[in-house]
């Protein structure tokens, strides 16, 4: 008789899809939110094991000189840190929920991280392949990692949030 | 390696630029070549219709120099609690044409300040490295207030006063350690 385990994610090489998936992050900013996208990524999940990157110089706002502003060495400092890290420590699985315990290195400083979010059944895609899928989003103090930039509003309290969520929206594809 | 100094005041006798001089030689006792830009006051007002793919030769030059040097210090008096403001305008030149293209963008940079009252051009300080900061540069962390800055400076312009010294050689080294090459964080194999 052999023991099943449970797997939190299927086992196997999963590689992100991504034209169907996005990273990006959020951030209240005056009476809404800012928000912006990662357009170069890359997840990859091994054996329950998950570990992402994002190039900080394919940062997508809407506006050129807030991109440059965001690469620049007040906010994410893409010359010296070009990307930022994530890597898992463990996932646990309840239904369609995980927690992905993990450390996310932003600006060469790595602090632990706890994500909560959706997991999707594995199907079959109509290429023939198998996928599943992850909707993750992590908050973050940006002054622990070196971002502490602001502007006052005119009431004294500080336009940007020091709290950041950080989302990924993944597609994964089984390789081979 | 090459740091340039930029003064806020003009004036011949400015003491922020008797302080850029003192810091030049520290810069030089650790092998580092200074040069202090003298050009500021040949700088137009900005304006946007001047700024176009020929710049003036005022602005032509200072992103010439800002772009060849390794590190930039700035010294800068205090008028009406800010910058002053042809230091302001040749930062606004320098960050033109745009954020991404700024002769000032990751260029590591340290301010210090003398003023001839008690506080030693601490707001302009502040102002100075917030805009700074704006433009893209590699701000350094360190101050130095030289207030009552007519009392400070002995006959051959040098400090006479130990503790600045000090703290304008912790500058120094803060620049320089700003200029040395980083190794960016990697995702590990």
């Amino acid at each position: 008789m052999s023991t099943i385990e449970t797997q939190a994610v299927p086992a196997g090489t999963w590689a992100v899809d991504k034209v169907h998936s996005n990273v990006g992050f959020s951030v209240a900013y005056m009476a809404g939110a800012f928000t912006g996208t990662f357009g170069d990524f890359d997840v990859v999940v091994t054996d329950g094991r998950l570990k992402g990157s994002a190039k900080v110089a394919s940062v997508q706002v809407k506006d050129p000189n807030l991109e440059a502003h965001l690469q620049s060495p007040e906010f994410f400092d893409a010359e010296r840190n070009p990307e930022l890290i994530f890597e898992s420590n463990s996932i646990d699985r309840d239904g369609d929920v995980v927690k992905v315990d993990g450390e996310i290195t932003i600006r060469g400083h790595t602090e632990p991280v706890e994500i909560t979010g959706l997991i999707s059944e594995q199907i079959a895609d109509p290429y023939g392949g198998d996928r599943f899928g992850l909707k993750l989003e992590a908050v973050i103090a940006r002054d622990r990692f070196g971002m502490s930039w602001n502007n006052p509003l005119p009431s004294g309290e500080p336009a940007l949030s020091n709290e950041v969520a950080i989302t990924a929206d993944l597609q994964l594809s089984k390789q081979d | 390696m090459r740091v340039l100094g930029i003064s806020g005041s003009l004036r011949r006798d400015s003491h922020n630029t008797a302080l850029l001089r003192h810091a030049g030689e520290l810069f030089e006792a650790e092998g580092v070549e200074f040069t202090i830009y003298d050009g500021l006051r040949e700088i137009p007002i900005y304006d946007e219709d001047l700024d176009l793919e020929s710049p003036h030769e005022a602005v032509a030059r200072i992103r010439s120099v800002v772009r060849e040097a390794d590190a930039v210090f700035f010294a800068t008096p205090e008028y009406n609690s800010s910058i002053p403001g042809g230091l302001k305008n040749a930062l606004d030149w320098l960050s033109r044409p745009s954020l991404e293209e700024s002769a000032l963008r990751n260029k590591p940079v340290a301010v210090v300040g003398a003023s001839t009252g008690a506080f030693g051009a601490v707001w302009a300080q502040a102002e100075l490295r917030k805009v700074l900061g704006a433009t893209g540069a590699r701000v350094v962390e360190g101050e130095v207030a030289v207030g009552h800055a007519t009392h400070r400076f002995d006959e051959n312009g040098h400090l006479n006063d130990e503790g600045l010294e000090d703290q304008v050689r912790e500058v120094v080294r803060a620049l320089l350690a700003e200029t040395q090459p980083h190794e960016p964080a990697r995702l590990a194999a």
